[in-house]
This record gives C-alpha cells, sequence and structure tokens, in this order.
C-alpha cells in the first residue's frame, strides 16, 4: 500500500459575508483519487486557484477533508489522535521563506520541530547536525537566517523538516519567490534527498521544468486531477497542458513544433540533449 | 543596511560574564540594584562603584557602549537632581528670593544620580553580555513557577522570541513600503506634526496587513511542524547552571551581605 493514498477527496470553503451569513461554499478540490508509493518523487503541477495547495495542506492534516479520506502511511487524518504522528510522518515545506523560519539562529530553528516532538536534547544536536548536513548548509548553522538568500533560507526550511525524519515531505511551490539560481539549489537538494535519504517527495509547482524529473506528475485543474502519467508521457500532450494555462518547457515546445511541421521526431522531449540527439538521428 | 541591525544591544565578544548562564545575570543585577537603595552613604556608594567597575572589566565590552544608555535618561536624571537640589528643606547654602540650594539637597540630589546612573549601567552590562534571546530563555525559565497561577510562560516567551526574530523582517519591509509610497508621491517629511500623522497612513496600513499575513503563514508553519504549545516540549540549548554560575552567585551574595551590613552598622 502506498504512503500517501487519497480516495474521493472534496474539501469546500465556505464564504461568508461581513454579517458572518454564509454566501456559499468553493469547490477547492473535488473528487480527487491518490496513490504515492513510498520513495517516490511525485510533482503535482497545476496554475494558481486550481486546488494544488489546498491538496498539499491535506497531507499534512492542516486541513481535514470534508469528503472522501486520506491516508498517511495508514493513518486516517481525519482522525483526531492521529494529529502528531501524521504531521511528523508528512513534512511541509511552504512556499515564503521568511515565514516559516521560527528560530533566530538556523540551527535552533532546525531544532524546534524535534524539540516539539519531545526528541532528548543530545539526540536533537544529533539530527540538526544531519538534517544541515544533508542540504548542505552544515556551515551556515550559527548564522541569523536574515542574513541567507532566499534559497539558503528554503534549505534551512527543508532541514527543519528533515530533522523530524519524516517518511514523506510535501513542498508546496518552494521556488515560487526565488530567483534561477536559488531555485536550482532547492531542486538539487531535494532531489538529493530523495534519491539518497529515500524520502518521499511531493513536489507542488506551476514550473514545468521542476518535473522534468519525477517519476510521475499529476496535473490539477479546478480541483480535479485531469491528467497523471510519467513526465514524458504528458509532455507528448503540449496542447492539453496549455488548455490547462501551464507553460510547456521551450524545448518541448520546439519538438512539437518541429515535428507538427513535418520532421520525424519522437513525442515528449524534455532536454536540450535528447532533441539535439533525436534531429541528428532523422536527418 | 536595515537588515545588519542587531537587536538590543548585545556587544559580541568572549568574556566571563558573557558565558554566565542569562537567569545568573538576570538576578544578579537584581540584587545588584537592590544594594543600590541599601547602601545610602558615601562610603557604600565607593563599594557599589568598585563592584561595578569591576564588572565592567570583566565584561570587555568598551566603556563608551555602557554609558549609552544613560543618553536615554538624561532628562529624567537632569529632573530628579533639579527637584532635589531646589526642595529639600534644611540648612540654606546659598538663596536668591525663593530659590535655594541646601546641603541636605546637594547629598540627596547626589545620592539619587550616583542610584540612578548605577541602576542603568549596572543593567546595560547584561544586556550588553545577554543576546536577547538568552534573555528570553532565561525569563522563562525564572518564571516558570508563575505557571501555578496559570501565566502561559511558556507562550509569552515563544512570543517574544518569534518578535524578536521579525522585528528586522518587519523594518525592512517598512523601508520597502515607505520607498513605495514615495515614488506614488506620498510625503512623509513635511507639515505639521498631525500631517505627518496622517501621512504615515498609507504606511502602517499595508504594513499591518502583512504583518498578519505573516502570522497566519507563521502560524501554519509552526503547527505543520508539529508545535502544540509548551507540553511535553524539550529543549535544544537547556540552561545548565555550571561551577562560575555558583561563582558568580556567590559573589553577589557576599556584595549583597556587606550592603546589608552597612545598613544595619548605618555606615
Amino acid at each position: 500500500m502506498g504512503i500517501i493514498r487519497a480516495r474521493k477527496l472534496g474539501y469546500e470553503y465556505h464564504r461568508y459575508d461581513e454579517n458572518g451569513q454564509e454566501e456559499g461554499a468553493t469547490r477547492a478540490i473535488d473528487d480527487i483519487d491518490l496513490d504515492v508509493r513510498a520513495g517516490q518523487f511525485v510533482a503535482v503541477l497545476g496554475h494558481n486557484g486550481s486546488g494544488k495547495s489546498t491538496l498539499a495542506k491535506h497531507i499534512n492534516a492542516l486541513l481535514i477533508p470534508t469528503e472522501g479520506t486520506l491516508w498517511v502511511d495508514g493513518m486516517d487524518t481525519s482522525a483526531e489522535g492521529e494529529l502528531w504522528r501524521i504531521r511528523q510522518r508528512a513534512g511541509m515545506v511552504f512556499q515564503n521563506p521568511d515565514n516559516q523560519i521560527i528560530g533566530t539562529v538556523v540551527e535552533e530553528d532546525v531544532g524546534f520541530g524535534p524539540e516539539n516532538m519531545g526528541v532528548p536534547t543530545e539526540d536533537i544536536w544529533k539530527r540538526v547536525e544531519e538534517s544541515l548536513q544533508a542540504v548542505g548548509m552544515a556551515a551556515y548553522r550559527s548564522h541569523s537566517p536574515n542574513k541567507l538568500s532566499g534559497g539558503q533560507k528554503q534549505r534551512v526550511a527543508i532541514a527543519g523538516v528533515m530533522a523530524m525524519r519524516p517518511q514523506c515531505i510535501v513542498l508546496d511551490e518552494p521556488t515560487a519567490m526565488l530567483d534561477p539560481n536559488g531555485r536550482r539549489e532547492v531542486l538539487r537538494a531535494v532531489r538529493e534527498l530523495n534519491r539518497r535519504e529515500n524520502v518521499t517527495v511531493i513536489l507542488i509547482t506551476h514550473y514545468m521544468e521542476e518535473v522534468v524529473s519525477a517519476d510521475r506528475v499529476y496535473v490539477m485543474d479546478q480541483g480535479r486531477i485531469v491528467m497523471e502519467g510519467t513526465p514524458r508521457e504528458l509532455f507528448t500532450r503540449v496542447e492539453d497542458l496549455k488548455s490547462y494555462g501551464l507553460d510547456v518547457p521551450q524545448v518541448t515546445l520546439l519538438a512539437h513544433g518541429l515535428k507538427k511541421a513535418g520532421l520525424v521526431i519522437p513525442e515528449g522531449i524534455l532536454t536540450r540533449e535528447e532533441l539535439v540527439d533525436a534531429l541528428c538521428r532523422s536527418s | 543596511m536595515l537588515r545588519d541591525i542587531t537587536l538590543g544591544q548585545y556587544y559580541p565578544v568572549d568574556s566571563v560574564l558573557h558565558r554566565l548562564d542569562p537567569r545568573t545575570k538576570f538576578i544578579g543585577t537584581l540584587l545588584f540594584v537592590a544594594s543600590l537603595f541599601l547602601f545610602h552613604t558615601f562610603p557604600g556608594y565607593g563599594v557599589a562603584t568598585l563592584f561595578l567597575v569591576s564588572m565592567i572589566f570583566l565584561s570587555r565590552v568598551p566603556v563608551s557602549f555602557m554609558f549609552k544608555g544613560l543618553r536615554a535618561i538624561f532628562v529624567i536624571l537632569l529632573i530628579t537632581v533639579a527637584f532635589n537640589i531646589f526642595l529639600t528643606p534644611g540648612r540654606v547654602l546659598w538663596q536668591m528670593g525663593a530659590v535655594k540650594i541646601t546641603y541636605e539637597g546637594l547629598i540627596q540630589a547626589g545620592r539619587m544620580a550616583v542610584r540612578l546612573i548605577y541602576l542603568v549601567v549596572g543593567s546595560s552590562i547584561m544586556t550588553l553580555t545577554t543576546t536577547p534571546n538568552q534573555l528570553t530563555d532565561g525569563l522563562e525559565d525564572l518564571m516558570r513557577p508563575l505557571k501555578v497561577v496559570r501565566v502561559p510562560v511558556h507562550e509569552i516567551a515563544m512570543m517574544m522570541s518569534i518578535a524578536l526574530r521579525f522585528i528586522p523582517i518587519l523594518m525592512e519591509e517598512t523601508d520597502k513600503i515607505m520607498k513605495a509610497q514615495i515614488a506614488r508621491g506620498a510625503d512623509f517629511e513635511t507639515g505639521n506634526i498631525f500631517q505627518r500623522a496622517k501621512g504615515l497612513v498609507p504606511l502602517l496600513v499595508p504594513l499591518f496587513i502583512s504583518a498578519f499575513r505573516r502570522a497566519d503563514d507563521l502560524a501554519m508553519a509552526m503547527e505543520a511542524r508539529c508545535y502544540h504549545g509548551g507540553e511535553g516540549r524539550t529543549q535544544m540549548k537547556p540552561l545548565r547552571y555550571k561551577g562560575r554560575d555558583m561563582a558568580a552567585y556567590c559573589i553577589v551574595i557576599m556584595y549583597l551581605a556587606v550592603s546589608v551590613v552597612f545598613r544595619v552598622r548605618g555606615i
């Protein structure tokens, strides 16, 4: 059984007017089925308002589904008693690096999660050391987070989650506020964790480039999962992706255009090297 | 740069006082303040001066930093001294119309000045040698007995340390909003005090909105990392008394004993 499993998951926001009267409900996510196996790198794509962040918050039990069920490592997220265990199993990294760092010193921030879990002091230090090593931030342990770059702050946030020894980490648009360098930095750290520590990764994003190395990609639109498959499978359907408001990577777009123009090259080209290769072979 | 400002007035060097436990320093400061009110003769103030000077020496913080804090109380100091000089009844030394200076007045004013100055310098030694974070931790621990009467000690300490973390961020944001509003023609500099206060509205409204949004995000991030109050929480850097803290306590208590003896003997 998968580490994260959802069946017919739905969530409704209630809107209230100024007098507190209910105006109506908005369905943020609807009828979601999800199956993530341990150790997988899964990406969820979608433009703004597609419900992908709402889905992410369900995995961490920050939101409780109004319909259907979500299991994290076999635990039902709507069961009150399992809350803290679920949050320990499935850590979460948010979009804004400034608003999720609690400590005034890097190492203290990384230690925040284990402190909350009641881990003994010596063990906290060990975990902090390991997590900072894992994201390559050990040299900054006694720095103030205010003096780090966006990418570094996000890596500290990831270390903070890793120190809780989760089986799965959910990253809710971790790169949206970063410059290209910071983005690369964070993605490299995430991929390393997935490969070396075998942590299940669920990456929520609207950058198509970031999902190229994922094992499985889900595309969301208006609260539903509208496409799913490997990145290669998805990128063969350029028109569909565009209709959901997503930007296809430039290389894929170019390959798609060339193919349409009559060149004999395979569908779903993901990298520049592949395109060069395909072009050489076709001529 | 705004982000480079250090909060409080911590002066980062390595000294015996810096390495002391924050609780020791806090209690030590309280006892020192108590001693200032026990001493009431000039030989007594001599002892206090000796103690203070040796503490300044031990802290390895430049003396000029110690006296920076005095600027803030300069006006209060001046008023106190003036009141005491002119309004204390006693042996008249100098008189002009209704204004007179008495011998007792001078003595009283001198006493008050010494107490106030030593009080400020003494507490500056504490804030200069302790990081705001250590201070928060120390206070949390010292206030722990108040938990019995349902004071949310851990929560107060957590709020203090989060406030400390966000002050530089909010300052930077203020700077950013200010520039954005100036670019749109906002005027923060001219006009009388009322016009200027009114001019601050376009600065404060966005600042508050963003602060609330940040607070919301932060609360969610804390919950996601299993924060559920002080219950069952362990500490990464628990406060532990060491040998030097015991020695410090002994010295301070001996010093306090001297001041009590002075008081009882009326020296």
